[in-house]
């Protein structure tokens, strides 16, 4: 084969993987096409793997240890791919600390190879692409080895703060920026480099420690799409449009992701990054002077019974207790009565997007009944009994009617306008966010005090005893 | 100084970088829009597949792991290379099996269920 008909197999192998990765992420548009998407994204990385090894730069001698790098990476990767659905957010944290490292790693191999050869190949655009590559890669590492410690609760959940963060964090940056900017007028400056490594990798940690749990949906977002970028930056470093292509699909997922989550929260960017939300107040108890009515599961089931509509709110809160399971049952005992039973889902709902479908939908729920909060709020005032189950903050009324509230504004799932009001919780204690929520003080308002799995399980056994089956 | 074989001789200025930009803007447009319509249900393997994808850096690492070790390529910096191989071969492997496993989990309701 000439390297002329080898250089242009390998741009052809490039360019059908770039094809199929836009496939791969369009057909996740629906939960019967996706996937063929999976499939897709498959021969794309098997074809962008394949034209690189095509590639004469490649040596012979090189192979067996590339594949034993893939056999080392595939060995820790299948048992990462079999987590339960509770722990994906850290799972997802941790694996974009893999795609950051190997980006730093790539981008720092190329800096110190060109230094080597002499440096001309180092120009300014490519010290510029180094360097954006290098600092992304290694924050994207670091900072998603702290999301994971925290989502895995190796770390404290809770926000880290300290006085002058804010000064420390930006002069980090600004470091790891100035190091970067030294490098781009003189690569030869090699000195300048590990300083960069090392800022990159502080600023990663620094970032995230004063962001708290709830908030973590964002930031995984926000991860992923800095993995992306990451991936655009080595692919100017190379030259390779596949890499700037996979690259820019990955960032701009993660963005609108980002987006999606903020918007759910109304927040902005940076009020996430450095707002330290959850440190804003720590409160026990429910607000003073206001009486709570309670029930137990049985009573609850039975006001569940003469319901024509049910619909059920998750949170955090389901997947903690991991009742998913119980959930289900509950759904079977109350489909089976002709009740109709949906679930509403806010998008920041658990700890990263979509997270109370997935669990869901592990539980065999039809996805058909998964509803989106903004298709299910008109409906709200025609819902016979909502059930909440380990939500919280997504259904407090005063994000609509308290503009004092820290959560005011954030678009929230209506339950306060349904018929009857039952909370599963374990105690009056307040949400992640630690505010009052006035819908569990509602004269409507029943709460049922206890661990979700174990109240929910009640509830299903109760309709299951009265149903006649022994 | 040698002049490495592998790597153009002449380095080029940003106008060669031109062609590449219009890429990375053309794949974003392409990439926001057709992330805007993937169904909200299935935003957490979507993340997991984005994971997959973006151990396409699979490539620049096999770029930096592959040539022949010698005075031109000193052995670390293709070890660097089999690290970032590695990391990368976590993510594909684990990304692609866990969209997978959890894409097997969402089901429509069966017609008869209806009624």
């Amino acid at each position: 084969m000439t390297p002329e008909w080898r250089d242009a197999l390998v741009q052809l192998a490039y360019l059908a993987a770039s094809v199929l990765f836009i496939f791969s992420l369009k057909w996740m548009n629906s939960p019967a096409s996706a996937r063929r998407g999976v499939w897709a994204g498959v021969w794309a990385m098997v074809l962008g793997v394949g034209g690189t090894l095509l590639n004469p730069a490649v040596a012979v001698s090189s192979l067996p240890w590339i594949a034993l790098a893939v056999m080392v990476g595939g060995i820790i990767g299948v048992p990462l791919s079999k987590v339960p659905l509770t722990a994906v957010p850290q799972r997802t944290a941790l694996s974009h600390a893999f795609g950051g490292l190997a980006a730093g790693l790539v981008g720092t191999a190329k800096y110190y190879l060109w230094i080597h050869e002499g440096g001309h190949n180092l120009t300014t655009f490519r010290m510029f692409a180094i360097s954006a590559e290098v600092i992304l890669g290694f924050l994207t590492f670091t900072g998603s080895l702290m999301a994971a410690g925290k989502l895995q609760e190796i770390l404290p959940g809770r926000p880290i703060t300290y006085r002058g963060q804010l000064i420390v964090n930006f002069l980090t940056l600004g470091g790891a920026i100035a190091c970067a900017v030294g490098l781009i007028i003189n690569p030869q400056w090699t000195f300048l480099f590990p300083v960069l490594i090392i800022l990159s990798l502080a600023f990663g940690v620094m970032l995230i420690i004063p962001i708290g749990g709830a908030d973590m949906p964002t930031v995984i977002a926000l991860l992923n799409s800095y993995a992306g970028l990451s991936a655009v930056a080595m692919g100017f470093v190379l030259d390779n449009t596949l890499l700037i292509i996979a690259g820019a699909l990955d960032g701009s997922s993660g963005l609108i992701l980002s987006i999606v989550m903020c918007k759910a929260m109304n927040r902005s960017f940076s009020n996430v990054l450095f707002g330290a939300f959850g440190s804003v107040q720590e409160e026990t108890g429910g607000a003073a002077g206001q009486t709570v009515k309670s029930a137990t599961p049985a009573e609850a089931a039975e006001i569940m019974e003469q319901a024509d509509t049910v619909v059920i709110v998750p949170g955090y809160g389901m997947a903690v207790a991991q009742a998913q399971h119980r959930v289900r049952e509950l759904y079977d005992q109350l489909t089976k009565r002709g009740i109709n039973v949906k679930f509403a889902i806010h998008p920041v709902a658990g700890r990263m997007p979509g997270h109370m479908n997935v669990l869901l939908a592990e539980a065999d729920i039809p996805y058909d009944d998964l509803i989106e909060m903004d298709e299910i709020n008109p409906e709200m005032p025609q819902v016979d009994v909502v059930l909440v189950l380990g939500a919280n903050d997504v259904v407090n009324p005063a994000a609509k009617n308290n503009p004092k509230s820290p959560i005011h504004g954030m678009p929230i799932i209506e339950a306060d306008r349904a018929k009857t009001v039952l909370a599963v919780k374990r105690s009056m204690k307040p949400g992640f966010a630690g505010i009052d929520n006035e819908l569990y003080t509602m004269d409507k308002t029943l709460m049922v005090f206890g661990d979700a799995k174990a109240v929910v399980g009640d509830m299903a056994k109760t309709f299951a005893g009265d149903s006649g089956i022994h | 100084m040698m002049t490495p074989i592998l790597a153009a001789a002449e380095p080029a200025g940003l106008n060669a970088y031109i062609p590449l930009i219009f890429v990375f803007i053309l794949a974003t447009f392409i990439g926001l829009d057709v992330i805007r319509n993937v169904s909200r249900l299935l935003h957490t393997p979507l993340m997991s597949l984005t994971n997959a994808i973006s151990a396409i850096v699979i490539v620049g690492a096999i770029l930096v792991a592959g040539p022949q070790i010698g005075d031109e390529h000193p052995l670390w910096i293709s070890i660097l290379g089999l690290v970032a191989i590695a990391a990368a071969s976590v993510n594909i492997v684990s990304g692609f099996l866990i969209t997978n496993r959890m894409l097997k989990m969402f089901k429509s309701r069966k017609p008869e269920d209806k009624a």
